[in-house]
């Protein structure tokens, strides 16, 4: 038996089956409504064959999703420190503001007198974002990190292009997001590779080595993937921006910096925020998020249309130049991930926001010194809002990171982020986020003190793990060898 | 503050054990350079009963809210959305999970994309969906780069000049850095894409057509779809009102290669354009090119089902700049609302609907001609349509408009040529009377 | 993964430093991976292949090889035309684990012979693996 108490237990699972595994010929869900009108015909020749989809009851489609619900770990559930993602606390009040049925009832193609209350919430949103950022100029429409990456790449190729100055590369340092790379291509960019130096940061130097009057500019992730920041930034942004290039901030990471750092300050251009950690919207087991680009006055210009702006008493959308990059978005982004983000500024304040970076911080750095006797740490450097361990102890055991993660799900935890970054071997990389509290902590590094544990005295128990899931674990090799994407 | 746990004591405990002497200590690697100077200028916090009361200040201001009816679709559409939904979706077991990278304990969202994927195939006659991008715009931007990517060696995609102005603009954002080029193709007096300029086009990679198109009006994909193939082309189909496909044969049916577009229709509010669903399906052979993620069934350990993400490395966090596109979330929670609207409604339900769409979109067009108006394209619609008036509308749209009633939207700013036409969309939403209201606003 | 000592080596065939390896002798030569290189990639998922009449320079990439969370690139030994590729791969892409010297990716019809002399043999390919 050990000695620590956790949160794991075994629950009623159910099982349940796909949605056409069920259901019976003629049940109905949800009521159509009774014609008013009388019935017109299309030509045969335009309609379809019988839809081969299930007929279900409401009762059988409520059962059916909650008994999913049930198989899922949310935020809501228990602590998920997963690195680089902040799961942080989703406030439930913003569900209800997203809701506001007038709002929500907005069509986006309305005059702009008509829907004055949703333009508020955009141009407001847009000038908090500015004020934290340091930023002055934001669009909302990006639906997500990526696609503001995206949004912003597409502003470096028109800032160059109207400069007459053919750029056909741009840095991109090994401590940077994932997705920085596939953006930058999308837009002609073909990325250089940058690494960072022995103390996990950019070194001046190898950024001046590689900076020449060919490469648009340089992407850099700070804090870094590694939760560390990225100290020599305002050097390397006068480098670039000598060489006539541009500094993409990835501002996934500005969870831990609110009311810290100022973008402009640290010769940022350019930066998106990912709504949904930051800004505490729910993350829907993949999306909807939201990735507002946040620009300088001088590349404003660029910026997606339309955009909010306040004239007078009135707001209304401002349709943009000759030199914007055109839309991103059929509409105005994800606007029911703005609202909720909107929710969480207007509840926190200027001070709640800073405090939420500093116990951020505080919880990471509170984990790295607890832990690292147990895990050896990739980097012994003040941190961030995470922290990344690496498996060369786990080794000795012939015990995988991966081993681990699979333990702590048996204990009632979500894994942190593994394997990434790339640049430590086996990373584990924890991000607590400030809305978990001492005691839930301390729990925490309990249990990992305890797998550890376990990882020399039975091994075997991680490479079982887990045990107490629906299911154990999957064969993703034979999932991508004979792909089934498609029930029949 | 309710968010943050921390009492004073245990921050001071939590500090004594990293040995730093305050909060501003933790951030000792920040240069001073860089820092923050004051305090951020927000307004002050408020709590859960103030922020109430503002919003309802917010919902005050809109001049049409939900009370009104709203007669515009234009690729956001007025449906029923049934109670089971909000109460599911609120689930935070759901809403709270993450992209399911650890599968064993997101089985629920893995299982539920599975679903959708599958219910949206067979929706859109495909054989394989993804789970999910932002919405129908990046869909087709994203299909067209797809098709690019199919043809190799070719430069050229069409677009018709029928598919929603907003699609296309994005897709030229989209391709405005990459050196391709989008050609459109002009719409025929019948409100159909006038496919003329295809054999003339050389090699083109893929021609996107949207049905029902901007103006309602339902292409003849099945006659394109063979233009498109003897021009060596892919066909994407593209929607923004997926409803339709509840009676209409399907892109897949009619020979679409991709099909991709709007969802929204199914379960979500419009909620000024956002959060959206873009729907995006193909044909097997073109799926190591597709962009965005996929869920897969397999078998765990002791040989039960399950499910995994898969075939990732298409995707940006492997194959990096060469991905199939830079996408890295889905839309997630919306994709389950998709699935519980079409399991839901089961087929006939989707087909019975969308009957009561098309006849009462139908009404509307036959009594606005009856009044005078003049419907502007001759092909069948669905449940959207273009009308010309025979004098100056907007009166007749102010009145409506103080009864709280949209009269449609007016093409001027889309269409120059088609300045001063309305196009209407009529749902299950609107009643016969504000139907009649409308006709009789025109006659007086 | 193996240790170096559990580790396969054809000793006919010719390596680059990049683990393709490729046959030796006769008009058409073979290519695939090195045991070394299909034991670090793991349970391989797919395999991407040119289509035959295709020709690459010496070094050229000719295809792909993915895992489940890694995708590798082939680099052709030696120039010359693709002659056949090996179909049997489509839908067993796990007989490159199982027989990594038998299961050939391409045939290849060699623009220059001599290119081979340029490449490992299997002693010294060994002695580039133990580093």
């Amino acid at each position: 038996m050990s000695a620590v108490t956790i949160p794991g237990a075994s629950g009623i699972i159910q099982n349940e089956p796909l949605l056409w595994e069920k259901g019976g010929k003629g049940r109905r869900g949800m009521c159509v409504p009774a014609s008013d009108v009388p019935v017109a015909e299309l030509p045969a020749a335009l309609c379809r064959d019988e839809l081969d989809f299930p007929e279900l009851s409401e009762v059988d489609v409520v059962r059916h999703y909650t008994r999913l619900s049930q198989w899922n770990f949310g935020v809501d559930s228990g602590m998920y420190p997963l690195g680089s993602c902040t799961m942080k606390y989703n406030p439930k009040i913003n569900e209800k503001v997203a809701a506001t049925p007038a709002l929500a009832a907005a069509h986006p193609m309305l005059p702009d007198e008509l829907v004055q209350g949703s333009l508020q919430v955009m141009y407001e949103l847009q000038s908090y974002l500015a004020a934290i950022t340091g930023l002055p100029a934001v669009t909302l429409q990006p639906a997500a990190g990526a696609h503001g990456e995206l949004t912003g790449m597409l502003i470096f190729a028109a800032w160059h292009k109207s400069r007459d100055s053919r750029r056909t590369k741009i840095l991109i340092p090994d401590t940077a997001h994932g997705t920085n790379p596939a953006s930058a291509a999308l837009c002609g960019f073909k990325p250089v590779p940058i690494r960072s130096g022995p103390e996990g940061i950019l070194e001046v130097a190898a950024v001046e080595a590689a900076m020449d009057e060919e490469t648009a500019g340089i992407m850099i992730t700070n804090p870094n993937t590694l939760g560390l920041f990225e100290t020599r930034i305002r050097e390397i942004a006068e480098i670039v921006h000598a060489k006539g290039g541009l500094v993409y901030g990835d501002g996934a990471n500005m969870n831990a910096v609110m009311g810290i750092i100022d973008a402009r300050r640290c010769g940022v251009d350019v930066l998106h925020l990912n709504l949904h950690k930051t800004f505490s919207t729910p993350h829907g087991g993949g999306g909807p998020g939201a990735g507002p680009l946040c620009v300088s006055e001088e590349l404003a210009r660029f910026l997606p249309a339309p955009r909010a702006v306040r004239d007078g008493e009135l707001y209304r959308l401002d349709w943009g130049g000759p030199d914007s990059v055109g839309r991103v978005h059929a509409f105005h982004g994800n606007v029911s991930v703005l609202l909720r983000a909107y929710a969480y500024i207007r509840t926190m304040g200027p001070a709640n926001l800073k405090k939420a970076s500093q116990l951020a911080v505080l919880n990471a750095a509170y984990i790295k010194e607890r832990l690292k006797g147990t895990l050896p740490l990739a980097y012994d450097r003040p941190c961030m809002h995470e922290c990344v361990f690496s498996d060369a102890l786990l080794q000795e055991h012939k015990v995988t990171t991966l081993d681990v993660a699979k333990r702590l799900i048996d204990c009632g935890y979500h894994p942190p982020t593994i394997y990434f970054p790339l640049v430590v071997h086996g990373a584990i990389m924890i991000e607590p986020t400030e809305t978990e509290c001492k005691a839930d902590i301390d729990q925490f590094i309990a249990v990992l003190e305890q797998i550890v544990g376990e990882a020399a005295e039975n091994p075997e128990l991680l490479r079982q793990a887990p045990l107490r899931t629906k299911v154990r674990r999957l064969d993703e090799t034979l999932a991508a060898r004979q792909p089934c994407l498609c029930g029949s | 503050m309710r968010y943050l746990p921390h009492t004073d004591e245990e921050i001071r405990d939590m500090l004594a054990v990293i040995r730093r002497g305050s909060l501003d200590e933790l951030f000792c690697s920040v240069p001073d350079s860089c820092r923050y100077e004051g305090e951020m200028p927000l307004p002050p916090a408020m709590d859960e009963w103030q922020l109430t009361e503002h919003m309802e200040i917010l919902a005050a201001a809109m001049a049409v809210d939900d009370k009104a009816r709203v007669l515009i679709g234009a690729g956001s559409y007025h449906h029923h959305i049934p109670e089971t939904i909000r109460a599911i979706i609120s689930r935070g077991e759901l809403l709270t999970a993450y992209t399911p990278y650890q599968p064993e304990m997101a089985q629920g969202t893995l299982q539920g994309i599975y679903e959708y994927q599958t219910l949206t195939s067979r929706l859109l006659g495909m054989d394989v969906a993804n789970a999910s991008i932002y919405d129908g715009a990046s869909a087709m931007a994203e299909a067209l780069l797809m098709g690019l990517r199919v043809a190799k060696k070719k430069t050229r995609v069409a677009v018709s000049a029928a598919v929603h102005p907003h699609y296309r603009q994005v897709a030229r954002s989209y391709l405005a850095p990459t050196g391709y080029e989008l050609v459109e193709l002009p719409v025929g007096p019948d409100g159909r894409t006038d496919p003329a300029l295809l054999s003339s086009l050389g090699d083109v990679a893929a021609v996107a057509i949207q049905s029902p198109n901007f103006f309602g009006v339902i292409e003849d994909l099945e006659g394109l779809a063979s233009l498109v193939h003897d021009a060596g082309a892919l066909l994407i189909a593209v929607f923004s009102e997926p409803l339709a496909y509840g009676l209409l044969k399907s892109p897949g049916a009619c020979g679409a290669d991709i099909a991709c577009g709007e969802g929204q229709s199914f379960g979500m509010p419009r909620s000024l354009g956002g959060a959206a669903l873009g729907m995006f399906a193909c044909r097997n052979e073109f799926v190591r090119n597709m962009p965005g993620r996929l869920v897969g069934q397999t078998k765990d350990l002791e040989g039960k089902r399950g499910f995994v993400l898969t075939l990732s490395t298409r995707e940006q966090h492997i194959r990096r700049e060469k991905a199939t596109s830079n996408i890295c979330s889905n839309q997630g929670i919306c994709t389950l609302i998709a699935s519980m609207y079409m399991a839901s409604l089961g087929a006939s339900g989707l087909a019975e609907l969308a009957r009561l769409n098309h006849s009462k979109a139908e009404y509307l067009k036959s009594g606005l001609r009856v009044a005078g108006a003049k419907v502007v394209f001759s092909a069948p619609t669905f449940n959207e349509f273009v009308v010309e008036f025979p004098g100056d509308f907007r009166p007749a749209y102010q009145r409506l408009l103080e009864r709280k009633i949209v009269a449609g939207l007016e093409l001027g700013r889309f269409y120059a040529e088609h300045a001063g036409r309305y196009l209407f969309c009529v749902t299950e939403t609107t009643d016969r009377k504000t139907l009649d209201a409308i006709v009789a606003e025109v006659n007086s | 993964m193996k240790e170096f000592d559990e580790l396969l080596f054809n000793e006919e065939f010719r390596y680059t430093e990049e683990h393709e390896w490729v046959s030796v002798g006769g008009a058409e030569l073979m290519v695939g991976i090195s045991d070394y290189a299909q034991d670090q990639l793991g349970d391989i998922v797919f395999v991407e292949m040119p289509e035959v009449g295709a020709t690459f320079a010496r070094g050229e990439q000719f295809g792909t090889l993915e895992s489940v969370k890694a995708v590798s690139e082939l680099y052709l030994p030696v120039g010359g035309e693709v002659v056949a590729v090996n179909e049997a791969l489509g839908d067993s892409p796990e007989l490159i684990n199982q027989d990594p010297y038998g299961a050939w990716i391409v045939k290849i019809k060699p623009s220059d012979t001599a290119e081979l002399e340029q490449l490992l043999n299997a002693e010294s390919y060994r002695n580039m693996l133990r580093g």
